[in-house]
């Protein structure tokens, strides 16, 4: 049955099979490998305290996995949200199953709840960033899967609506894990009540756009009816209990009252079984697909789209996000090379203005320099000549002190001649 | 009848009478009278006064939305009293902080006329962050004493003060099954000085028979460690007989209540109550929930010591303080600053 190479890649010619040939076995291997294998499931539970989240997860798993021994989270008093992850081994059948069971006690219980959705969006978080280090390594034989892939949301069965606390949460947990709303406690609503209820929840759901997990259609009729009537009971209205009663000879798990048995598994009194059903029995597996298609992929190409897009502007990353990493790559080398070559130039003229500016800055001082300098020398010049004509003068000055005192020296030779002449005159006298 | 005289032991009992002259003097325990004066008679003067001022009695709820305050106060005084929010359209959504809503009715019974006025906090403890939700309440409360404390103050006070004091406020609690949440022991710890606190365990038909009492069982013991007093208060008993008839009642306190207004047919009788899938709970019912207890406590027994122990005690404490705080109140009469100083 070898196709023909010019046939349309969309469609594939059916041939029909002329004989037996046993690829219709292919299921059963699949099936033994994922026995062999085993299967894994996270499931994590949110909701104030008191809501019955651990009781409704004994029932649904029909373990005591919080008993009296090993209380659970509910019993202990916390000041803080906390998340806190219990692993249980089921086997049923062959089939092995090792759930995880991811609770948050504390949540919603604080006078201030601001931000209490932080821890849990931490968690899932870095289960998410495991997993894409596993995948990234080089000896991928071992990779757990502790992906969170439901998460349950507990809703107070006031009977008003969804409180502020229930749309921050979902508002932010919605576009990373499955999350399927339930309404907690839902003895306490009479039937009309719980309608009146779930349309006030749902309608506040699509208010705020919250994106709860949606059943897949399926092309199956029998599948597609069921699937339409557990969308009509969305959220589902649970009640969890492990303790069996005895109601009209039958063995029931339920809920005591003065007034009567609240049956878990009955469909008319609460949707657990449809819960069951919907997260064990059919739809598991959805559920880790669309965890691993969608949310998984969702954070992995938020994260790598951070990682190479360092630097560049946000504006342009917008059309980049569906490029593979490595067409990125080229692009963001490409935009690296030109821009090292604008600096280039860039730096270039600033250098060659800086040197303009330095010589400018030269002449000027050169300039100026000279300017003084000749100042300086006619200064020089002037004080010369001062100083020659101080001279001159004061040489005239002595050459006239000097003629005086020969004339005075002549005087005096001549008034001393005199004398004698008079004394020598006198004589005579 | 009983319940009657159980209401008006409450009164402030007659003076013993005066001691015919020409009788012993006597202790003040029991002189024998010699025949019949009248002075029983003074019940009846009370209750003929009574019936026709008729009384306010104010009640608060207090608790978060959807813990059915509003149904229950409708079952309590068998009448629409309060606009239940069943359907809620988009104005009537969770307000962004503690409203104070009252409303208020006349109902008659007997020919006693009650102006009920019920007071509700629209958005306590709805918000992401609950700091301080019960100041806008506590304001409330102390606004009305402050009303109260200036017409009594006043020159020419009227004859008959209006009284809007809360009497009693109903804190609902959620019916977890664990514990008291955080908000809680906040909120009582602040109010239970102020006013009569009777905390409710709402919704309670969640709880099997078991986790009601050991719920009820922890609620109790750690109100008494963190040191919160609710209506009965221990401190005003006031002899053994309150005290033997309160101790009864705070062992069953808080009250698991469940509210509802409408009606069922059970074995033939009409009855209040829900209908669920596997059984209809009925309110009146001591085996199903404990409403008939808190009615009865509330109404028939302990109304007008409510009033007494909000006028009295509450009351008072707010005035000395107020009083001692400013150094007296401004009116500037010598008749207030009598009334004052007498009372001081």
């Amino acid at each position: 049955m070898i196709e023909r190479p010019d046939t349309a890649v969309s469609s594939v010619a059916q041939r029909n099979l002329e004989g037996y040939v046993g690829f219709a076995n292919l299921p059963n291997q699949v099936y033994r490998k994922s026995v062999k294998r085993g299967f894994e499931f996270t499931l994590m539970v949110v909701g104030e305290s008191g809501l019955g989240k651990s009781t409704l997860i004994n029932s649904l798993f029909l373990t005591d996995l919080y008993s009296k021994d090993y209380p659970g989270p509910s019993q202990r008093i916390k000041k803080t949200v906390q998340v806190e992850q219990s692993k249980v081994l089921i086997k049923e059948g062959g089939v092995q199953l090792t759930l995880t069971i991811v609770d948050t006690p504390g949540f919603g219980d604080a006078v201030d709840n601001s931000n209490c959705w932080q821890p849990v969006i931490n968690y899932i978080d870095s289960k998410f960033e495991d997993f894409l280090n596993a995948e990234s390594r080089v000896n991928r034989r071992q990779m757990p899967d502790n992906r969170v892939h439901c998460c349950l949301y507990f809703i107070a069965p006031s009977g008003h609506g969804l409180k502020p606390l229930d749309i921050e949460f979902m508002k932010r947990l919605h576009d990373k894990v499955n999350v399927i709303p339930l309404i907690a406690k839902a003895d306490t609503l009479t039937p009309e009540e719980c309608q009146l209820f779930k349309k006030q929840i749902m309608k506040e759901i699509q208010e705020h756009k919250i994106k709860i997990y949606e059943f897949p259609d399926t092309e199956d009729d029998e599948d597609s009816k069921l699937i339409r009537k557990i969308k009509e009971k969305m959220p589902l209205a649970v009640v969890g209990s492990n303790v069996v009663i005895e109601v009209n000879g039958r063995k029931v798990r339920g809920r005591q009252y003065p007034w009567g048995v609240a049956e878990v598994e009955n469909g008319e009194h609460c949707d657990f079984t449809v819960l069951r059903n919907m997260l064990i029995r059919t739809h598991m597996q959805d559920l880790k697909d669309v965890t691993n298609n969608v949310h998984y992929e969702n954070y992995r190409s938020k994260k790598l789209a951070a990682v190479t897009c360092n630097g560049v502007d946000a504006t342009k990353n917008k059309g980049q996000l569906t490029k593979s990493p490595l067409a990125q790559m080229e692009e963001e080398r490409r935009e690296h090379v030109m821009k090292m070559k604008k600096m280039e130039t860039e730096m270039e003229q600033v250098f060659e203005m800086k040197v303009k500016e330095k010589k400018q800055k030269l002449k000027d001082s050169e300039a100026e320099l000279e300017r003084r300098h000749e100042q300086m020398k006619k200064n020089l010049e002037a004080q010369y000549k001062e100083l020659e004509e101080k001279r001159h003068q004061f040489e005239e000055e002595k050459a006239n002190w000097e003629t005086q005192q020969r004339i005075l020296e002549q005087q005096k030779l001549d008034a001393s001649k005199t004398m004698e002449k008079n004394k020598k005159k006198g004589k005579i006298f | 009848a009983s319940q009657n005289k159980t209401k008006q032991n409450k009164t402030p009992k007659p003076v013993v009478p005066a001691k015919p002259s020409h009788v012993a003097p006597h202790s003040s325990r029991g002189s024998a009278l010699l025949g019949y004066i009248g002075i029983d008679t003074i019940i009846e003067q009370m209750r003929k006064k009574t019936m026709k001022t008729g009384f306010d009695f104010n009640i608060m709820v207090v608790g978060q939305s959807g813990l059915g305050k509003s149904t229950l106060v409708n079952t309590l005084f068998k009448s629409q009293v309060s606009r239940r929010t069943t359907s809620w359209s988009r104005d009537e959504k969770i307000p962004k902080t503690v409203e104070i809503k009252s409303v208020s009715h006349v109902i008659e019974e007997g020919g006693v006329k009650m102006k009920l006025t019920v007071v509700d906090t629209p958005g306590f403890g709805d918000q992401i962050n609950n700091e301080n939700c019960w100041e806008p309440i506590s304001k409330y409360i102390n606004e009305q004493y402050e009303k109260f404390l200036k017409e009594e103050v006043n020159i020419a006070r009227k004859k008959r003060i209006p009284d809007t004091r809360v009497h009693c406020c109903l804190y609902f609690i959620s019916p977890t099954g664990h514990s008291l949440r955080q908000l809680d022991i906040e909120f009582m710890k602040h109010l239970s000085r102020v006013v009569n606190i009777i905390p409710v365990i709402a919704k309670s038909d969640t709880l099997t028979l078991d986790e009601k009492t050991e719920f009820k069982q922890r609620v109790r013991k750690e109100l008494e460690a963190c040191g919160i007093e609710c209506y009965p208060q221990k401190e005003f008993d006031e002899d053994m007989e309150d005290k033997s008839d309160n101790d009864k009642i705070r062992e069953a306190m808080p009250f698991a209540v469940v509210g509802s207004d409408k009606e069922y047919q059970v074995n033939g009788k009409r009855v209040l109550g829900r209908k669920t899938a596997w059984g209809v709970v009925e309110v009146e019912n001591p085996n199903h929930c404990e409403f008939s207890l808190l009615r009865d406590f509330m109404i028939r027994s302990h109304l007008q010591d409510l009033k007494e122990v909000t006028h009295n005690i509450h009351y008072e404490t707010y005035r000395a303080k107020r009083l001692n705080d400013n150094g007296g109140l401004h009116p500037i009469t010598s008749s207030g600053q009598d009334t004052q100083e007498s009372n001081l």
